[in-house]
């Protein structure tokens, strides 16, 4: 038999129909919703008189529109609207709701892995463009528009164009202070924000097989920052003590069954791939965002690029129209800069190892005066597990704001905003116009980074602050 | 779904790369149950409004003859971004009906095949020679019956669509109908699957 990729074998196993032209209906193994759409699907469908055909498989959590004050005071009335017809519309067809309190609740990317849901070799399809973060454990997952939504929920399958395939290979160990977020910053700075466009990515090598599960759901999360709304990676023996033993995660003779099937799941030797990417993980720097796209990036050391050098007239014009924007200079060195806000949360690093990465940066030291800076767990259950190993304490004792679980700052979509003008330090994953409010300024970089910058009220590099 | 079969229009000349969702439509403008047919106006709201709220009147759209043009000549990567099909409903109660790109973001293509938007690929040397014609404001022909684009010079570029696909939007085909009306192989695919992969599909939850 050829040698098959295992993003491959996943396609093909889940092949319901093939249309020709490399168009397919596939069926999907998990389908998650979340409050900012989720119900706008189901009413879509009872309107049309048609039951959702698979509620099972189906499982929703609210945390996009949510507060995420603690206690939950003051939802606006958004919020309110899109958490109750969620609750009102999963409840009519039948749906398991993770709700506000319950351990279960949070980030529905945060959650699928958490709760054992999101597993090795699954098609797992969302409503969001982040469902690529569940690549981390193994499983091909896309985000999906509010038609496509309806059509799993009506059909619990999908016509898909098959993508190209692209091998991103992180060799070598990166330096102390590197993150996961720094590696996959780094490499879409490297191949920019159109590079996977068109592709489904596995990210294989020496960094990867080294890193947790966590730091994978990192890396994979940024895929679609890549323009790649698939990215991967094979799951091996750290994939398989992370699942096991999780709430929905399959037990007994189910898990001797599905383990070995896992096992066949990884790219076959020689196997090959439309495109190869070689990153030397040793040589990346910490990451920081400087324009309105993650791809424009640098090492938090480097010098804010000049338009004046990019011959390309179109890429000029955008670098000149982000540093507008951001209210930066070309030629200056970004470390330095005085920043207004610092947020550590979101899909792509809010989870337990994320937050452990964050408490020890702060070292006991205090947020700069001026500073608001907020910590927003992923989940209830990191929330609650942060908090029984004493990481709040540490974060309110140095004058962060430790909050409940939630998208928040991320897309603001909650009305949690950063107010115009102001400069932000993320942990987020879009540095987008406008997205953590009208006018903000967002600078993305590691739970580290957000931290250095938050200690110090200036883009810093962690690596001079110790720690 | 609306169908789509030959367009002709201004084409806004919109080249720069990497044009996302948000900029499209703000996160701002679209969240809430009840949100269509109110998108129109925000449509690339960051670039055709200054902070003040008033109009940019260097933007291509504020400048005739391209104001309302229902096609849109954009640079590498339009779309990419969030999955929020407002991207393409705020587009289409602009009034835009096809995109030529040299490529999209990958949700975004999808989404505008469940609406009646089409996305065509070009190389980008053809959308900028397409663009530099249609400077100018003259009309620019989408004929998805032939699958060409027919520039004011008479150049012809032709472009290819799925089968499938292409099918649907002449039609105006809903894709839900379209598998629904062969959900039999669904559920015989799932027995088959069950067998195969139980754990999918036998989801315990551990005491
Ligand atoms: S945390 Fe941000 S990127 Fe992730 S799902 Fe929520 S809004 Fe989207």
């Amino acid at each position: 038999m050829a040698p098959k990729t295992m993003f491959a074998k996943i396609w093909d196993e889940h092949v319901i129909d093939d249309f020709g032209d490399g168009v397919c209906l596939l069926h999907i193994d998990r389908h998650l919703l979340h409050d900012l759409n989720g119900s706008r699907g189901l009413l879509e469908l009872k309107r049309r008189g048609i039951p959702v055909h698979n509620p099972e498989l189906t499982f929703a959590t609210p945390d996009h529109g949510v507060s995420s004050a603690p206690g939950r005071v003051g939802m606006n009335a958004n919020g309110t609207e899109l958490l109750e017809s969620l609750r009102r519309e999963t409840t009519d067809a039948g749906i398991r709701i993770f709700d506000l309190n319950q351990p279960g609740q949070g980030i529905v990317h945060v959650i699928g892995p958490e709760l054992g849901l999101s597993l090795p070799g699954a098609l797992i399809a969302c409503g969001d463009s982040h469902t690529c973060t569940h690549g981390g454990i193994g499983a091909l997952a896309f985000g999906i528009g509010t038609s496509e939504m309806g059509h799993v929920l009506a059909t619990q399958s999908l016509v898909q164009r098959r993508p190209k395939t692209m091998r991103v290979t992180f060799n070598g160990k990166p330096a102390p202070h590197v993150l996961p977020k720094d590696l996959i910053l780094h490499l879409i700075g490297q191949i920019g924000a159109a590079g996977g466009t068109g592709y489904a990515i596995e990210y294989a090598g020496e960094a990867i097989r080294a890193m947790g599960v966590e730091g994978r759901l990192t890396v994979c999360n940024l895929s679609i920052e890549l323009g790649a709304k698939i990215g991967f990676v094979a799951p091996d023996q750290t994939t398989f003590d992370y699942v096991a033993g999780r709430r929905f995660a399959p037990s007994g003779p189910l898990w001797d069954a599905a383990l070995a099937h896992w096992r066949t799941l990884p790219s076959d030797p020689d196997a090959v791939f439309d495109q190869e990417v070689v990153v030397d993980a040793a040589a990346v720097a910490p990451q920081i965002t400087w324009g309105t796209s993650p791809e424009q990036v640098l090492g938090v050391d480097g010098m804010i690029p000049d338009p004046a050098a990019e011959p390309d007239p179109s890429r000029r014009s955008a670098m000149q129209a982000a540093l507008d924007y951001m209210g930066l200079a070309a030629g200056t060195a970004i470390a330095g800069t005085p920043i207004d806000w610092v947020f550590i949360g979101s899909c792509t690093n809010s989870r337990l190892s994320d937050l452990r990465d964050a408490a020890r940066a702060v070292g006991g030291r205090t947020v700069a005066a001026g500073v608001n800076a907020w910590v927003v767990p992923g989940s209830e259950t990191v929330r609650r597990d942060a908090e029984r190993e004493g990481l709040d304490r540490i974060f309110t004792d140095a004058g962060f704001q430790w909050r409940e679980a939630g998208c928040s700052m991320c897309l603001a979509a909650n009305g949690e905003t950063v107010p115009p003008g102001q400069r932000s330090v993320s942990t987020s994953n879009r540095n987008f116009v406008g997205r953590q409010g009208p006018q903000a300024r967002t600078h993305l970089a590691s739970p580290t980074t957000a931290v250095a910058a938050a200690l110090t009220g200036r883009i810093s590099d962690i690596r001079q602050l110790g720690r | 779904m609306q169908s789509f079969t030959i367009l002709t229009s201004v084409a806004a000349p919109l080249l720069r790369n990497n044009i996302d969702t948000d900029t499209i439509i703000a996160i701002h403008r679209q969240v809430g149950t009840n949100i269509r047919g109110k998108l129109g106006q925000w449509c690339l709201g960051s670039l055709r409004y200054r902070p003040d709220g008033t109009e940019d009147p260097d933007f291509v759209l504020n400048r005739a003859p391209f104001r309302g043009a229902s096609i849109v000549l954009a640079g590498q990567n339009f779309g990419c971004g969030s999955s929020r099909e407002g991207a393409v409903w705020a587009l289409q109660e602009y009034g835009v009906s096809c995109v030529i790109a040299p490529s999209f973001g990958d949700i975004f293509f999808n989404n505008c095949f469940q609406n009646g938007l089409l996305p065509v690929v070009l190389p980008e040397p053809t959308v900028i020679a397409l663009a530099a014609e249609a400077q100018t404001g003259a009309a620019v022909t989408i004929d998805l019956v032939d699958t060409v684009v027919v520039a004011p010079s008479g150049q012809r570029y032709p472009f290819t669509v799925e089968a499938r696909r292409r099918t649907a939007l002449l039609k105006g085909l809903d894709e839900i109908g379209t598998t629904l009306a062969e959900a039999g192989r669904i559920t015989s695919f799932q027995t088959r699957d069950a067998a195969a992969r139980p754990w999918i599909y036998h989801i315990g939850e551990a005491s």
